[in-house]
């Protein structure tokens, strides 16, 4: 039960850290709630729409096919996340002038939510879809087994869940003039974490080469699977052994899109 | 445009270079067989892992930065490497008390 816990947990974590993130990010935009919502939705239903014909994607390009599907999907990903700080970047200043008087002032962000929905269910999507997989293992155990097992899914979600309420709420305590300075760096760090894990499945594909590997090794200072390398893990990408080519990845998107948006910014203020 | 032409550059050298050492890994019963593989270092190397069980299973190694879903009687292919001496702990995620085993890599 224990072990089905976690494993839901550390797939049900990254897309609750980047529901809560998002919901602290789009804070003053119009029935963001229910756009978040949607996303998610969305997310859950594609993941068991992928888990069903995940069979068939996995044979496709000579058994490469479950990297090239999540290298697109990770791919999609990081562009709605840079597209949505882009956007913020040029708008923050505003979003940010009306959230402070109080609660009803909000403005209308139709290219950033597109954006965050998208990101949202994509993120929904493939942490989801290796659940779902995960879960019709359970279904087919033995009676008792199935039980505690679904059980255990469940408080896995549950925690994943409090995860990322506990992060939104830590978030709202942030004051509005500075929350979407901090919701753009974390979101930034989301984006870049993304695009290390793209350049991981390609290597693993053997399209990209691994180059270094690893770069470093911190797996004794703080492995993996400890519970700050998990939560790390999800919020910043850490890995504790990454190859080159992953890290080159994460710094080129960290770096360009963090461009991108000081470009947006000046254009905005000028 | 340029990394366009890269990445098809190298997509096209996978198949075309596909001289790298094979080595098979059944799953049986959520157990790995041979539960320690040795592989040569310092060459990258295909890992075919069979999953004979009737359940698909996660093929998991934070040494080895590896991650792939192995369908219900189904294979996977997984490159790894190339790889210092040394082990190199894996498990079935979905069944980690049994699906356990190491990549010996000298």
């Amino acid at each position: 039960m224990f072990g089905a816990a976690l494993i839901v947990f550390r797939e049900s974590l990254e897309a609750a850290l980047v529901i809560g993130i998002v919901a602290a990010a789009t804070r003053p935009i119009a029935r963001r709630a229910r756009w978040i919502a949607l996303g998610a939705a969305a997310g859950v239903a594609g993941a068991v729409g992928v888990a069903a014909v995940a069979q068939s994607i996995s044979m496709m390009a000579g058994g490469a096919g479950q990297e090239l599907f999540t290298a697109t999907v990770l791919a999609l990903a990081v562009a709605m996340l840079a597209w949505h700080n882009i956007w913020m970047a040029s708008h923050g200043r505003e979003m940010a002038a009306r959230a402070r008087d109080v609660g009803r002032a909000v403005v209308r962000g139709d290219a950033a939510l597109t954006a965050i929905v998208t990101a949202i269910a994509l993120t929904v999507l493939r942490e989801g879809s290796e659940t779902v997989l995960f879960l019709i293992g359970i279904a087919s155990s033995p009676g008792t087994t199935r039980a505690a097992l679904g059980i255990g899914s469940l408080l896995g979600l549950a925690a994943g869940g409090a995860a990322g309420w506990l992060l939104y709420a830590g978030l709202l305590r942030v004051p509005v003039s500075r929350l979407f300075v901090v919701t753009g760096w974390l979101i930034l760090l989301l984006a870049a974490g993304m695009a290390g894990q793209f350049a991981r499945v390609l290597i693993q594909a053997d399209v990209l080469p691994a180059l270094a590997s690893p770069l470093w090794d911190t797996s004794s200072l703080m492995p993996d699977d400890s519970a700050l390398g998990t939560l790390l893990h999800a919020l910043l990408g850490y890995q504790a052994q990454p190859s080159a080519t992953q890290v080159l990845f994460y710094f080129a998107a960290l770096v360009s899109i963090f461009i991108a948006m000081r470009r947006a910014q000046s254009h905005a203020a000028a | 445009m340029a990394m366009k032409v890269v990445l098809l550059m190298l997509s096209l050298s996978g198949p075309v270079l596909a001289a790298e050492p094979e080595f098979a890994i059944q799953l049986h019963e959520h157990r790995f067989t041979p539960s320690e593989v040795k592989v040569p270092a310092g060459v990258k190397v295909k890992l075919v892992i069979d999953n004979q069980d009737a359940t698909p299973e996660e093929f998991d190694s934070f040494a080895l930065n590896r991650e792939k879903i192995v369908f219900a009687n189904s294979k996977a292919i997984v490159f790894i490497g190339p790889l210092k001496p040394g082990r190199y702990e894996f498990i079935g995620e979905f069944n980690r008390q049994t699906a356990n085993g190491a990549v010996l890599a000298e």
